[in-house]
């Protein structure tokens, strides 16, 4: 019953915002009252708390997880036009930041850390040894470590064009998890602990919630549920950054260097900088979205970083409509589902054993959406309005013929 | 005052000299044709003159610093501003937005202020906006801020891309082959629109031009290049008598049928 006041209270208040206050038309307010209001209600619907359901809530926070780095690599791809593969790099460097601040594994760097204690507003035990920072504090470290990341991989790489970026971000996608899985003796120092991974990792930690008088303490514990809100406030806060900064300065130069970068470097746009920035922006939401994968998972291990994981990152993003922020979420989202509960239960439900396809499975969805919807699930406003004008004009022009 | 000078230019791709030893003044305020048959070398020396390619030898100052070295966009964002042979607009963009991108070394608002949203920001974003309007106006394509690039008829798609140059607000506006595809009607139309530019904006200009009628239209001084070479400069009444002029357009027979 609560769920059902909370769930009319979420849909009446979106649909006002949106419509009054962003002063938007009818239907944009209702598809955003209504998508709001599902994502908000969705942990609290009695099917997630079934791990045999068809949407579990361990896949509910994973699919949020990865609309965040779908949002992520589409302002490089989407709004940038440069052609990433190897976005795990951002992915891989937040997930060792939470690893190394949020667990007792800084005790076996070196002898002399043995004894090492920190505890800065976190949710471990204060006598567990090893590094303990707040998650909140190391949510914005890991944002901050993959974005001076992003810089330092695309300071090379950013000079090359479509093709030849690609590859080299491949490259580099290939070579960091290489990096870490030796790098339990790096000068002496075990730095990542090879491939015995790091672990436990600390909770997501809801403490100042306690100074908040009133709140219940269900949402206290740093179940999935709560944390399930942590990432959908990601989410909401890289859904803003992303169409705010695509309709501003910055915004215009990514677009104008996807259209045509020499001109656009011609009209005053220079070009490092600006693909930097999209590098650096992207790379915030794979640090971010990182860091709270290895809270959930409870432990981070090289073999999670792999080139698949690049790809179906694009393929959310490029399934869901370049450029698109609605479109990369719900591309996400979906390719997720599939990935983590969908084939299985498919699988189970209807004897035919779809997991075993799973690759067949992705490249015909792939070819059955370039052949029929190649702009995406959700296109970008302006991608649907250029094809309906080239469309016309091919319909001018057959009847001149 | 001289805004442009470019003092033996040289420009060799492998073997091939495309430019070869060219000097070339422009001086302020001035309006300056740079004409030659096929393949003479104009665009590349455009290329060179905006920091698409760095000359094999020779010296480029524009307004007394030299453009060597120094990357295309800080270039344009030193006042040389250009337009291309074939239109280059940001297609999936609409005018307004083309034209907003040409200011970009304009505009100060940061990463941070776009995220928060600042008043700042608002304000500039808004009045970057009016000066685009402005600008579509005044190139005569006004109203058209919110149609894609794409979509616009070809004739306005060359008036954009000048628009898209002038909000750089460039001290030396370079027009490649602006007229390239117009009807007469049209081109005398835009030999007007040049002297507008340059009169009411004080905007120098540099033109390569094919068609006679809108380069002696226009043209204070020309320069004729024939296969990378400089083969002649002066007046339009000069230029016309120039025998070597002649015959790089026309083939040797032709003064000698003459004479």
């Amino acid at each position: 019953m609560m769920v059902l006041v909370w769930a009319i209270g979420v849909l009446v208040f979106t649909f006002a915002v949106v419509r009054f206050v962003f002063r938007q038309d009818q239907n944009k307010a209702g598809l955003a009252a209504i998508g709001l209001t599902i994502a908000v209600i969705l942990p609290h619907l009695g099917f997630t708390k079934d791990t045999g359901s068809f949407f579990p809530i361990f896949t509910v926070v994973l699919c949020a997880v990865y609309a965040l780095f779908a949002l992520g690599l589409n302002v490089v791809v989407g709004f940038a036009g440069l052609l990433d593969l190897g976005y795990v790099a951002f992915f891989l460097f937040g997930a060792y930041v939470g690893a190394w601040l949020m667990s007792i594994f800084a005790v076996n760097v070196s002898e002399s850390w043995r004894d090492i204690n920190i505890h800065f507003l976190d949710a471990a035990k204060p006598d567990f040894p090893g590094i303990h920072l707040s998650f909140w504090l190391v949510v914005i470290i890991a944002g901050v470590v993959a974005a001076i990341a992003g810089v330092i991989i695309g300071a090379p790489t950013l000079r090359l064009k479509s093709d030849y970026l690609a590859l080299v971000t491949l490259g580099f996608g290939e070579i960091l998890p290489e990096v870490f899985r030796n790098g339990d003796d790096l000068a002496g120092l075990n730095l990542t602990n090879g491939t015995k991974g790091i672990g436990p990792i600390d909770n997501v930690g809801m403490g100042f919630l306690d100074v908040i008088p009133g709140v219940p303490k269900t949402i206290r514990s740093s179940d999935f549920q709560t944390k399930y809100y942590v990432i959908l406030v990601f989410c909401g806060l890289f859904v803003w950054v992303s169409l705010k900064l695509r309709d501003g300065r910055l915004g215009r130069a990514w677009m104008a260097i996807r259209e045509d970068e020499l001109a656009a470097s011609l009209m005053g746009v220079p070009l490092m900088r600006t693909k930097l920035w999209s590098y650096a922006v992207g790379a915030v939401a794979g640090g971010v979205g990182g860091a709270f994968y290895a809270t959930i998972v409870g432990t981070v291990n090289v073999d999670n970083f792999t080139f698949q994981f690049s790809i179906i990152i694009l393929c959310a993003v490029i399934l869901g409509g370049m450029g698109n922020v609605w479109g990369s979420i719900l591309g996400g989202v979906v390719i997720t589902w599939f990935n983590y509960t969908g084939l299985v239960y498919i699988s189970e439900k209807s004897g035919f054993d779809l997991k075993q396809y799973e690759f067949a499975f992705f490249g015909l969805v792939l070819v059955v959406m370039m052949l029929f919807r190649p702009q995406g699930f959700i296109p970008a406003a302006r991608t649907k309005q250029v094809r309906q004008a080239d469309k016309e004009m091919l319909a001018t022009q057959e009847v001149a013929v | 005052m001289t805004l442009l000078d470019a003092r033996g230019v040289t420009v060799q791709f492998g073997g091939l000299t495309a430019v070869s030893d060219v000097d070339f003044v422009i001086p302020e305020g001035s309006i300056v044709a740079l004409i030659g048959p096929n393949g003479a070398g104009k665009t590349t020396f455009f290329n060179v003159l905006t920091g698409l390619y760095q000359p094999s030898y020779g010296e480029v100052l524009f307004d007394e610093q030299s453009v060597l070295g120094v990357p295309p966009h800080a270039i344009a964002a030193r006042g040389m501003a250009r337009t291309f042979q074939n239109i280059r607009l940001f297609g999936a963009m609409t005018a307004s937005e083309n034209v907003m991108v040409a200011m970009h070394p304009h505009l100060r608002s940061g990463v941070a202020s776009t995220i928060l949203r600042l008043p700042k920001q608002r304000h500039e974003e808004r009045d970057a906006r009016a000066v685009a309007k402005e600008l579509l106006e005044f190139v005569g394509i006004g109203g058209t801020d919110d149609e894609f690039a794409k979509n616009l008829p070809y004739g306005d798609q060359r008036r954009l891309e000048v628009a898209r140059a002038l909000a750089l607000r460039p001290k030396l506006l370079l027009l490649d082959e602006p007229t390239a595809g117009m009807n007469p009607q049209e081109s005398a139309a835009f030999t007007a629109f040049v002297h507008r530019v340059r009169d009411e904006r004080g905007i120098t200009i540099l033109l390569i031009e094919h068609d006679m009628k809108v380069v002696m239209g226009t043209a204070e001084r020309i320069t004729v290049l024939e296969y990378g070479a400089k083969i002649a400069k002066g007046t339009p009444a000069e230029i016309r008598a120039d025998h070597r002029v002649i015959e790089a357009y026309l083939g040797k027979s032709a003064t000698e049928g003459a004479a």
